[in-house]
């Protein structure tokens, strides 16, 4: 049997990042992985028992790797609006939006959150991989403002996701902040078992849950408080593993998979979170409404694979014997028990109910274009 | 791999199959380090359909196991003609998790060459074998 676990040149890579809580994780057995150049636990007990854990009860995820910037002043919203394609001004305080930031051609440099924290305060998450050449992007544009302060708080934030059904009951029983009073994509400071927190009601799974952004020294305290608070409930630690195969039945991108910066959010279906209209330019504004007025040479869609085999990234997509496109992420769906993917395909194919097949070892298996989310949590089927 | 478990009465190859030799025939699976390092297992590709009618070669590429995480490839340990192939992991591929040396077993072998069984590693030297490979 073949082991591509297994890194023969993880020996000359630099050494890897370290959250606050890799003692934690260590201590539960977590089996580390790198991701992005960080070493994270991919699992503990499995990835489907952490995945059905998440389903039906609750999960919980370090995510400190992300990374946080601090823009404040006079001159922040005007800065952001010009990164981003989404319009930071309909943020009212404690919200929280998902946008991109693009280069000059329409391509996305990163997926991010902006949390408007306060008068003239936000605070933009962004992803592991690609935060230092985010934070070099942000700095660039922002020389020479002085209207306007950025400042690098990743090192120093730590982040934790509590995720499932049970999410809310869990973390109802260690702090005072009313929870239920938080919706969906907003947030509010809080104090959870003694820890200073913004609580956001934010998540990757497709289930309801809370992001807890926190100092890093105090992660651990708060980690083990959260997991004591939720075993009852049903609770596990949950690794990357289980995290991208409930982002994949979520529909969410990943980005390096689903987007990079050769993909435009337009391709990615994400259109929904690009504003032309918003009244101030930004960069890649052209490039997107160019594409848009033209067409879009390619689309984002999900498959689901009508046989046992499971297709992955990468996997070419065909179209009776033109190839027309290729998986950019693909497992076995746990949650429906057969293997599911996404990928880029034009857009007269990309209809619900289109019949193409996917490459799988050399070996065409039919797979169909679903509507995404692939999976609905029973509570909520919008 | 302090908890993993890899039985002396059976041999074990670099590829991480093991072989269960009864008379002139060899069982054969994935090791429980194996199966520890795939994680859980979502689908099988064996020779389903090829019982006594493929003859299998040692070293060779003989199916696929699809785990959550990643795809790997399966080596025959031995040669011979392919006698029985388990139906049972269609439907239950898990079970190469729970019980990867009882009925996690993939398919049984007629020795075409008995040597070659020789020639696999014991349990001891399995282990030694994965110390020093670094896992």
């Amino acid at each position: 049997m073949t082991t591509p676990q297994c890194d023969p040149n993880a020996m000359t890579t630099p050494p890897l990042k370290r959250t606050p809580l890799f003692a934690e994780h260590q201590r539960l057995g977590g089996r580390m992985v790198e991701f992005g150049g960080w070493e994270m636990p991919v699992q503990y007990s499995g990835i489907v028992d952490e995945h059905r854990a998440v389903r039906t009860a609750a999960g919980l995820f370090d995510v400190s790797h992300m990374g946080e910037f601090a823009v404040e002043g006079p001159g922040a919203l005007a800065f952001l609006q010009s990164l981003v394609p989404n319009n930071v001004a309909k943020l009212a305080e404690n919200q929280a939006l998902y946008s991109q930031i693009c280069n000059a051609q329409g391509g996305t440099i990163d997926d991010l959150l902006i949390y408007h924290l306060g008068p003239d305060r936000y605070m933009v998450v962004v992803n592991a991989g690609t935060m230092e050449g985010d934070w070099a992007w942000f700095s660039q544009h922002a020389a020479g403002k002085d209207d306007l302060t950025l400042v690098n708080r990743s090192a120093e934030t730590a982040l934790i996701a509590l995720q499932g059904p049970r999410a809310l009951a869990i973390l109802s029983t260690l702090t005072d902040t009313p929870l239920g009073d938080i919706g969906y994509y907003h947030c509010a400071p809080g104090t959870v078992a003694g820890v200073g927190c913004i609580i956001s009601r934010t998540g990757y799974t497709g289930e309801d849950g809370f992001e807890l952004y926190h100092p890093a020294a105090q992660a651990p305290a708060l980690w083990r408080a959260l997991l004591e608070a939720g075993t009852p409930h049903g609770l596990l630690p949950a690794g990357l593993g289980a995290r991208d195969t409930l982002r994949l039945e979520a529909g969410f991108c990943l980005y390096g998979h689903e987007l990079t910066e050769a993909i435009t959010p337009l391709e990615a279906d994400l259109g929904w979170s690009v504003k032309l209209k918003k009244g101030t330019d930004f960069i890649g504004r052209a490039a997107l409404a160019q594409q848009k007025a033209e067409g879009l040479p390619r689309v984002r869609v999900g498959l689901a694979v009508r046989d046992r085999a499971v297709a992955r990234a990468e996997s070419a997509i065909w179209h009776g014997e033109e190839r027309v496109g290729a998986l950019t992420s693909g497992t076995m769906s746990i949650s429906l028990g057969y293997p599911i993917g996404m990928g880029y395909v034009p857009p007269a194919l990309a209809a619900p109910g289109t019949l193409l097949a996917v490459e799988v070892r050399g070996k065409r298996v039919p797979a169909e274009v679903v509507a995404m989310p692939f999976y609905h949590r029973p509570d909520n089927i919008s | 791999m302090a908890n993993l478990n890899h039985p002396s009465d059976l041999r074990y190859s670099k590829t991480h199959e093991w072989v269960r030799v009864k008379g002139d025939q060899a069982t054969v699976g994935i090791s429980d380090y194996a199966q520890d390092e795939l994680g859980d297992v979502v689908s099988l590709e064996l020779p389903w359909e090829d019982a006594g009618k493929r003859e299998m070669q040692a070293g060779r590429h003989f199916g696929d196991i699809d785990s959550v995480k990643a795809t790997s490839e399966l080596f025959a340990p031995v040669s011979g003609q392919l006698v029985q192939v388990n139906e049972d992991l269609r439907d239950a591929p898990e079970t190469v998790n729970t019980d990867p040396y009882g009925g996690g077993w993939m398919m049984i072998i007629q020795l075409s060459k008995p040597s070659e069984v020789d020639q696999l590693m014991t349990s001891d030297q399995y282990e030694e074998f994965l110390r020093t490979q670094g896992h």
